[in-house]
């Protein structure tokens, strides 16, 4: 505790700091070298902790949150083994920039690099996976590091941000001044894009006659949604998302093309192919949109807005780079253009593309699909449910069929594919937004990477749905297995080794459903939407070899596009 | 092609390892890497010798100014700059090549640094071209061991128009 006004321990320090960074929710879990500032935190009243039941859980809480939110995401655990734990969480903030800070205890300074117990270089560990990170040395440095911790974390292109606090560090004392300013000569996030660079790209937009948007998460971490949907309305133009950009623009409106890419649309793939502008904000060219990189939109002047400029000609080469914050160029580039012109021709192409080949599944034969389930929910959540959703052939049939109305709803692991996480993001994702349904959905393989939070939701009394889609298989690996690897099923059937998930959601105190029945489908989501005092669980049998459609290999073009299963008949 | 590339840096705990971390975890090539205080204590210089097409370039450039650390990047290829190396030289000398050893040493500008009764060491700065050419010089007579420092450059003083120096004299 701290003795007076100017004699501050680090624990002080750090704790108001926190406040000051208006923190809600830290999500830890405590050990040896943090026991200084958990001993601390037992008098703090001005924020939650959420205690969590495996770090990596933590991680990914505080990602969720930030997410859904907007917010920093902020954990706190223990040395070694507690920030070891971190790793995947943080690799997975930093492949979808999301802004988390980690605090880390560490050994003291003085048994740093003595093999101590549970001592881990994780500053070294983390390097390549933080936007930045820092060792704190003295606990004079400690309030200035915090803050600036924060500010790397939430500006510019935002990311993870590591800080590393040795107990010794946390328990010495000095004067407390809190820095109002941060000043860091090496970091000065571009907010503004270029004006001549915007006039130009808006005259080009203004003559385009198959022009499309290509949109990004960017345009969400940007909160640049009103002035897409204006610039994109205004001018009647086309929209594919990615699969982080799902809710940037209304997916029920007409100028939805849903995702692009390996599992996207046909009708987007197609507009991609033969635009003659492409305007991507916020996105950076990913392999799994742009599939073969020389044939990627092959007729289109490239037009690329992105706060990042390593994202610039990264991937593709474009042909005018934007490097600024996607919100105020959209506003700036809907400001340049006052007359729509006449996209008739262009929207006539794509509507035959639209009804040459929507997004299709087996629907009469009796038997529980995925696609079906994910449709129900949007309907009857009327596309305003916060969705967090695992990685794997749910995540795809999510992004496709689920109707995303609202930006920070789609909380997915895009860039690491990081199975396992959407149990813990959706609880993150729960404490942060509290009027709109929190659903997770995962499979039956990612839901057992993480299912030890259910106690975390239960505990916490947290209203989320977590929908298991179970077709006992780590699914899109069996459906590569199928399609590129002869059929070779290795290791990628669970049916035999699966939990009991209804009895396994009953001993962490949730209510359970199970079915394989698509009648039952309406009736169990109703019934589940009205329960507001606690997590329930519910396992969806679906049927075993479904596939992912539409799919574009690896590495391929639109011409190798597979909208459905072969028919064997029609193979020979 | 090979590119020399200046980069000031926070001098810090870990502002070297993440330039470092950042080369190996891109793929980037690493010819050589120099470090070391600048006029201001706070800061440093790295020299780093890189290869690469003008694309990856492009990427070096834009990677290293993402870095938190750093305050400035500057290519310095295509530009009038200076570049030195430094090596030390341990050569084997039998009867009657020593001297011959010291005169092409004296050739290269360089200087006797140290000898006994079976090596002698030699050291020679300049470009690194020149440390080159003195290397495959040495190399006949036996190199023992050798340590080179890595190219450092800094870019030449604007030069002056002679005329308008006239005028302001």
């Amino acid at each position: 505790m701290r003795t007076s006004q100017t004699a501050w321990t680090g624990a002080d320090i750090f704790f108001e700091c926190l406040k000051r960074e208006k923190v809600e929710y830290v999500f830890g879990y405590p050990g040896g070298a943090v026991l200084k500032l958990y001993e601390r935190l037992y008098d703090v009243d001005f924020l939650k902790h959420i205690l969590v039941r495996h770090e990596q859980g933590a991680t990914h809480m505080a990602e969720g949150y930030a997410k859904a939110t907007g917010k920093v995401g902020v954990v706190l655990v223990t040395s070694g083994p507690g920030a070891t734990n971190t790793v995947t969480g943080i690799a997975d903030a930093y492949m979808d920039s999301v802004p988390i800070v980690v605090f880390s205890g560490q050994v003291a300074t003085q048994l740093i690099g003595n093999d101590a117990f549970q001592e881990a270089d994780i500053v070294g560990i983390t390097r390549p996976i933080t936007k930045h990170s820092f060792l704190v040395r003295d606990v004079k440095e400690l309030a200035t590091t915090i803050r600036k911790a924060f500010y790397i974390a939430s500006t510019g292109r935002p990311g993870p941000v590591l800080v590393d606090l040795p107990k010794d560090v946390v328990a010495s004392v000095c004067e407390f001044e809190y820095p109002e300013k941060v000043e860091l000569r090496g970091y000065k996030p571009n907010f503004l894009g270029h004006q001549n660079q915007i006039k130009k790209a808006a005259e080009i937009i203004k003559n385009a006659k198959k022009p499309l948007l290509y949109v990004g998460g960017g345009v969400i971490m940007s909160n640049g949604e009103r002035e897409l949907r204006l610039f994109a309305k205004e001018n009647n133009f086309p929209v594919t998302m990615t699969l982080q950009g799902l809710g940037a623009f209304p997916g029920n409106d007409n100028q939805s093309l849903g995702m692009l890419g390996m599992h996207g649309t046909y009708y987007a793939n197609q507009a991609v192919n033969n635009c003659d502008v492409l305007v991507s904000l916020g996105a950076r060219f990913d392999d799994r949109v742009t599939g073969k990189v020389d044939s990627f939109a092959p007729n289109a002047y490239k037009i690329h807005v992105d706060i990042d400029p390593t994202c610039i000609d990264k991937n593709v080469v474009v042909d005018l780079p934007i490097v600024g914050d996607v919100k105020h160029v959209l506003a700036e580039l809907a400001s340049e253009l006052n007359e729509p012109s006449n996209l008739s021709n262009w929207w006539e192409q794509i509507n035959k593309w639209k009804a040459q080949c929507p997004l299709y599944y087996e629907k009469d034969d009796g038997k529980l699909r995925t696609e079906y389930i994910i449709e129900r929910i949007s309907e009857k959540t009327k596309g305003n449910a916060v969705i967090v959703t695992d990685v794997g052939q749910h995540q795809m049939w999510t992004a496709q069929h689920y109707k995303f109305n609202n930006p920070r709803s789609h909380i997915t692991s895009g860039g690491l594919g990081t199975m396992g996480f959407s149990v813990p993001a959706s609880i993150g994702a729960a404490f942060g937004i509290k009027d709109r349904p929190i659903i997770s959905i995962s499979g039956d393989g990612g839901f057992q990477m993480n299912m030890q939070e259910l106690a975390t939701a239960a505990y916490n009394k947290l209203p989320i749905k977590f929908f298991i889609i179970n077709n006992s298989f780590l699914g899109m690996v069996r459906q590569w297995q199928e399609l590129f690897h002869q059929e070779k099923y290795s290791f990628t059937d669970l049916s035999e080794s699966n939990p009991n998930f209804v009895k396994l959601g009953e001993a962490f105190g949730l209510k359970t459903f199970s079915t394989n029945s698509p009648k039952q489908v309406d009736d169990i989501l109703d019934e589940v939407f009205e329960i507001k005092d606690g997590p329930v669980l519910v396992e969806f049998k679906v049927v075993k070899e479904d596939m992912v459609f539409p799919i574009i290999p690896s590495g391929a073009t639109i011409n190798e596009i597979m909208t459905k299963r072969l028919d064997p008949k029609e193979m020979i | 092609m090979k590119h020399t590339i200046t980069v000031l840096v926070e001098n810090q705990f870990g502002a070297f390892n993440r330039v470092a971390t950042m080369f190996s975890g891109k793929g980037f090539n690493i010819h050589s890497i120099s470090i070391g205080e600048t006029e201001t204590p706070e800061v440093s210089r790295m020299t780093i010798v890189t290869e690469g097409d003008d694309k990856i370039m492009e990427q070096v450039v834009k990677q290293l100014n993402r870095l938190i650390d750093t305050i400035k990047v500057i290519d310095l290829t295509g530009q009038t700059r200076v570049e030195r190396e430094l090596a030390l030289i341990t050569v084997y000398y039998q009867k009657g090549t020593r001297a011959e050893l010291i005169s092409i040493c004296d050739i290269f500008r360089g200087n006797v640094v140290d000898i006994n009764n079976k090596t002698i060491m030699l050291e020679i700065t300049g470009p690194p071209q020149k440390i080159d050419a003195v290397i495959n010089v040495f190399e006949p007579f036996g190199i023992k061991e050798m340590a080179r420092s890595g190219t450092v450059a800094l870019k030449r003083g604007e030069q002056l128009n002679s005329e308008k120096n006239l005028v302001t004299q």
